[in-house]
């Protein structure tokens, strides 16, 4: 068994509101997945349904090979989840929060903890009232990691952390990572999916609309390329956003063209050149950009 | 931009927010005083049976010592403002504290202060408009308890007079909550501090109004100050000067306290909890129980003194009584007929059952509450069953409920029995059955409130329907005298009369059963459902 998720066609619907309009998600074990999208777009009622906090409407959904409705205090024992907004109890410490939690799941490593708690820098003496967004979300964090989990859920698990915290967060994903671990990464921050995830599905209003390695994604998308030539650029139909100026090229194109344009260039002779894989922005905006379009063009209609 | 710059929005911010519970609040005190009116004037009709009543109080150092002194007791609002006097005060000073520090403390500690805070808004403008809005409550207080009792035929001046204590009263308690909201740190504390000195006000004034040689003591009370005011009997409006010279003091002392801390900061010093979790906090029973042992501490504490409070006036109320056909029918009705001391002894017992009814609602509406705050998603995403949450929480209302009562049975028995006399240990036996053998009418409410959570989660709140409805039946059913079949929706209704009557079964059994079902069937959703 080789995959630690495994969701198909899951649909959710909340009144009149579609969640979850046919969601796919497949994450290998061992990997770190990124899963991406927009606010509202269903990322945490997917990670909900997972959980067996919420049940779906239809759809397949497997966890560790089990069924996260069914059976979803034996599955628990091996996850650790971190939720995008952690809310504490007042009257008890972090510390205590994050014993309490560890235990709940079966046991945490002291060693393990007491060094998160340096690296995060934080008091675990301060009660749950007292602690701001970003340390209450350590606490989470720190109880998370200081487990052996198996499985890592963690939704938006940055959002109130400094740059720093995250520096530290991504070595603590890494480290997980190295144990044998699979983490599923929910999160809009893109530098953060491109830095740590082995593979990635994008979603969008309930559904998947890309899911491979970042490279699979790039190939699928355009690349930029900017060369100065020896004579006058070639006009090719092929190229998008292209701009001209004097000798200078400056165009996008799609990666199955890419050896089309540099044969055209080559002929007239390349003095410069670069070419840049599309970023995992600009990925994402086109899936987004095209998204807006649609809208447009519905209301145009 | 002054140091009040935006007072108004945020006044208005408040009274959207209270638009339910400022009204509500009003009301109940309004009702309470206009149903006090109404009882007497059914119940003492004639000059002489006031006269006679007032005269037995006086003489009852322990129903002075719970009520207050009575200045005259000729007129239907001198019984009155006897009556509902020092409770009035109590109820207005904890409207008030709970108002201000809704809009002050708590709002800070939350964290909405800051974004407030951030805008075009004075220093001041948050303590000034939660003090406004409290002021708002404590004047239509004073005024609608005035225009009831007008409304009942009572002398203008003393109609005013009484409201006007009352209110005064409400806006001093105000003040002093905008001192102790700048204290403590977190709502609930400047809740306590402020609670904690309406209790000393009301146990000095106890001590003053039932001793003849400290009457002095009541001064020191600014719920003695209310009674002193002396409605329908000398109606002394200087005294009113204290309460509102006090609250200026106080408002004053509050302003220059905001001016003198940081945002979000105490100036009694925080309390560091521990780095590392005792051992025994390893589950999800262990959570509920260091999440809801505060509360049920406080409840059994209040229900221990209520206990030993009614069970020591017991004598005294059966002296009062007495002669009274009125109010022995009314206590017959609510207690049962079988002597009045028994059916007093019974009504004190009821009473207790519905009131631990708050608690065990309260208890169960616990689950709700950290579903919707989002603090049950992180336990139930660990290896804990729903069941096993619920179960944890779930203990409470029923063990919690039957501590309480058999602590309040206990302590009426002791007191009872050491003032009636005639056997301590039997008084206790037979008090601790009374409280008990509410448990299974308790026990239902309960189970309504869980029906309603496990099934219709959004509408929880309606979990305090099934309460409602329970009480109001089986509290103003009596006094209505509605039919018996409405009377019959209750389970109240069916408890068996202790002491005194006679103990069935039957109906503890099917109440029970009734629970056992409800309390399943709130379970099956609560399993079933989407949580979040």
């Amino acid at each position: 068994m080789t995959t630690a998720i495994s969701v198909s066609g899951l649909v959710k619907t909340f009144g009149r509101t579609r969640a979850l309009d046919g969601l796919d998600l497949e994450v290998e074990r061992g990997e770190v997945h990124g899963f991406l999208g927009p606010n509202g777009s269903g990322k945490s009622t997917t990670i909900r349904v997972l959980l067996g906090l919420l049940r779906a409407d239809s759809g397949t959904a497997a966890l560790l090979g089990g069924d996260p409705w069914r059976d979803a205090v034996e599955l628990h024992r091996r996850i650790a989840y971190v939720p995008g907004d952690v809310t504490l109890w007042r009257n008890l410490s972090g510390g205590e929060a994050i014993d309490l939690l560890g235990r709940l799941r079966g046991g945490l490593d002291h060693g393990r903890r007491a060094a998160l708690l340096e690296r995060f820098e934080l008091d675990p003496t301060k009660k749950g009232r007292a602690y701001s967004k970003g340390n209450r979300q350590k606490v989470a964090l720190v109880a998370a990691f200081a487990g052996d989990a198996e499985l890592l859920i963690l939704d938006e698990p940055t959002s109130g952390l400094d740059p720093l915290m995250e520096e530290v967060f991504r070595e603590c994903v890494a480290e997980a990572r190295d144990r044998g671990a699979t983490v599923l990464l929910s999160s809009h921050i893109l530098s953060e999916v491109e830095a740590l995830c082995d593979r990635v599905s994008i979603i969008r209003a309930g559904r998947t609309v890309e899911t491979g390695t970042l490279a699979d994604l790039r190939h699928l998308t355009r690349t930029s390329v900017d060369a100065e030539l020896a004579g006058t650029p070639p006009r090719p139909a092929y190229a998008h956003d292209l701009t001209i100026a004097g000798n200078r090229l400056r165009c996008q194109v799609d990666s199955e063209q890419l050896g089309k344009l540099l044969a055209e260039l080559t002929a007239v002779g390349v003095r410069s050149l670069t070419s840049r894989p599309p970023t995992l922005e600009e990925l994402f905006l086109r899936h987004y950009a095209s998204d807006a379009e649609d809208t447009e063009a519905a209301a145009a209609r | 931009m002054s140091a009040l710059t935006g007072t108004g929005i945020l006044y208005r911010l408040a009274l959207r927010r209270d638009r339910i519970a400022l009204p509500v609040w009003v009301y109940v005190g309004t009702g309470m005083v206009a149903s006090t009116v109404f009882s007497f004037r059914k119940l003492y009709d004639t000059e002489e049976s006031r006269r006679t009543f007032a005269a037995g109080i006086d003489g009852n150092g322990s129903l002075r010592a719970l009520y207050g002194p009575i200045f005259d007791g000729s007129t239907i609002g001198g019984l009155t403002a006897w009556r509902m006097g020092v409770f009035g005060a109590v109820l207005a000073g904890l409207m008030s504290t709970l108002l201000v520090v809704r809009h002050t403390r708590a709002e800070e500690e939350d964290g909405r202060l800051e974004l407030i805070g951030a805008g075009a808004v004075g220093r001041r403008a948050p303590l000034t408009a939660a003090l406004a809005t409290a002021a708002t409550a404590c004047l239509a207080l004073a005024l609608l308890v005035a225009a009831a009792l007008l409304a009942a035929g009572q002398a203008a001046a003393g109609s005013l007079a009484f409201g006007l204590a009352l209110g005064a009263t409400g806006l001093l308690f105000a003040a002093l909550a905008a001192v102790t909201a700048q204290l403590a740190e977190t709502g609930r504390a400047a809740n306590g501090l402020a609670g904690a000195a309406i209790g000393v006000a009301f146990v000095l004034r106890a001590i003053g109004d039932s001793s003849a040689g400290a009457r002095w003591v009541s001064w020191l009370s600014p719920i003695g100050w209310a009674e002193q005011v002396r409605p329908f009997a000398a109606d002394r409006w200087w005294v009113l000067a204290l309460p509102l010279g006090a609250a200026a003091l106080l408002t004053a002392l509050g302003y220059a306290l905001v001016e003198r801390r940081d945002l979000g900061a105490g100036l009694l010093p925080q309390r560091p909890g521990p780095a590392v979790a005792a051992p025994g906090l390893r589950s999800a029973a262990a959570l509920a129980r260091r999440l809801q042992r505060g509360p049920l501490l406080g409840w059994t504490l209040a229900f221990a003194a209520a206990g030993a409070v009614f069970g020591g006036v017991a004598k005294g109320v059966v002296d009062l009584i007495g002669d009274n056909r009125q109010m022995a029918d009314l206590m017959a009705r609510l207690g049962g007929t079988q002597g009045v001391l028994d059916s007093y002894l019974a009504s004190i017992a009821t009473i207790f059952g519905m009131i631990s009814a708050v608690y065990a609602v309260q208890s169960v509406l616990r689950l709700r509450a950290e579903e919707a705050a989002g603090r049950a998603e992180p336990v139930l995403a660990t290896a804990v069953s729903r069941l096993g949450w619920a179960a944890g929480h779930l203990v409470f209302p029923l063990l919690g409920s039957a501590l309480m009562l058999a602590v309040a049975g206990t302590a009426a028995g002791l007191t009872e029995g050491a003032a009636v006399g005639g056997g301590v240990g039997h008084a206790v036996g037979d008090m601790l059955a009374a409280a008990l053998v509410q448990l299974p009418a308790v026990w239902l409410t309960a189970a309504v409130a869980l029906a309603v959570l496990g099934l219709l989660p959004r509408w929880s709140a309606a979990g305090w329907a099934g309460f409602a409805v329970f009480v109001l039946i089986a509290w103003l059913g009596p006094i209505l005298q509605l039919s018996q079949w409405v009377l019959d929706l209750s389970p109240f209704s069916h408890l068996p009369h202790l002491p005194g009557g006679e103990a069935t079964a039957a109906p503890l059994l099917w109440i029970t059963a009734l629970t056992a079902l409800t309390a399943l069937a709130g379970l099956a959703g609560l399993r079933r459902r989407d949580l979040g």
